[in-house]
């Protein structure tokens, strides 16, 4: 996909770094490589996206809602705790 | 040192992140129920020790997958599978954007994903092995850092980040699997 120098990531390298750079793990000048690859590598910026929407699509889709009478419960029992022993060390 | 009287104010509005781990971890939402209820009680205890000005969702959790290990899931017994098939990179990736997408353009992947119930989604992130699961939920679903989730894991970054690594293409599989018994995707030329 890429005709490498020297000092420019090649797609091999970008595909394994790929998860490090969606989470937020690389050093910022690891990340300006793979960002400089990604301008001249449309295949790889496809991938890249395609990826990072990915993440997105899993956070979004497996949340659930706590139910309110777990809420009330949890509240309850924390407020009873509270009366019990009022001022529990740690 | 953290005063208990603050504990309310801070902590319950993880609860939401909190209750959708252990749905994840437990795979049942009574037993979710239990699981959060038993984290805060625990955590209103040992609120004394909770250094303030450091990151409190990450203590939580740290509660949370601590009595899930030691408590709930010793109760269960339930032989656990710690190896994945390997899958390759960018599993999903390279197996949509078939015929379909090509006639729709760049961001057909994208849609075809969009399509996924949030059951689907659910179910393929719980069919995976616990620890790979734990590893994926904690960094896509709840956004920590290789950092925090080794501390609230117990474990070394690199376990970490080899966690993440298999257990990310193994749900990628799972999807996949989700999508061809749902019709969402097509059959492609492996």
């Amino acid at each position: 996909m890429d005709d490498s120098s020297d000092l420019s990531v090649d797609c091999q390298e970008a595909v394994h770094t790929l998860y490090h750079f969606l989470d937020g793990e690389l050093t910022p000048e690891r990340k300006a490589n793979i960002q400089r690859h990604l301008e001249e590598c449309s295949p790889c910026l496809d991938a890249f996206d395609f990826e990072a929407e990915l993440k997105l699509l899993v956070a979004r889709k497996c949340r659930d809602q706590v139910p309110e009478q777990l809420r009330i419960r949890i509240a309850a029992i924390i407020a009873k705790e509270r009366d019990q022993r009022p001022f529990a060390p740690g | 040192m953290a005063d208990q009287a603050d504990f309310a104010d801070f902590a319950m509005e993880h609860m939401g992140s909190l209750y959708t781990a252990a749905a994840r971890m437990t795979r049942n939402p009574a037993d979710a129920e239990d699981l959060v209820q038993e984290t805060y009680l625990k955590a209103y205890r040992a609120f004394g020790s909770f250094q303030e000005g450091t990151n409190l969702k990450a203590w939580l959790y740290k509660i949370l997958t601590n009595t899930f290990i030691n408590s709930y899931r010793a109760k269960k017994r339930r032989p656990e599978q710690t190896e994945l098939d390997d899958v390759e990179d960018l599993y999903l990736y390279r197996r949509l954007g078939g015929l379909e997408a090509a006639a729709a353009g760049r961001s057909a992947e994208e849609e075809v994903m969009d399509r996924f119930a949030d059951e689907d989604v659910k179910r393929a992130l719980e069919e995976l092995p616990e620890q790979f699961r734990m590893a994926v939920l904690l960094a896509d679903v709840e956004g920590f850092s290789y950092k925090e989730i080794a501390e609230i894991l117990d474990v070394p970054i690199g376990t970490v980040m080899s966690r993440l690594h298999r257990g990310r293409k193994a749900l990628q599989k799972a999807l996949y699997d989700f999508g061809m018994r749902r019709g969402l995707v097509a059959e492609r030329d492996r």
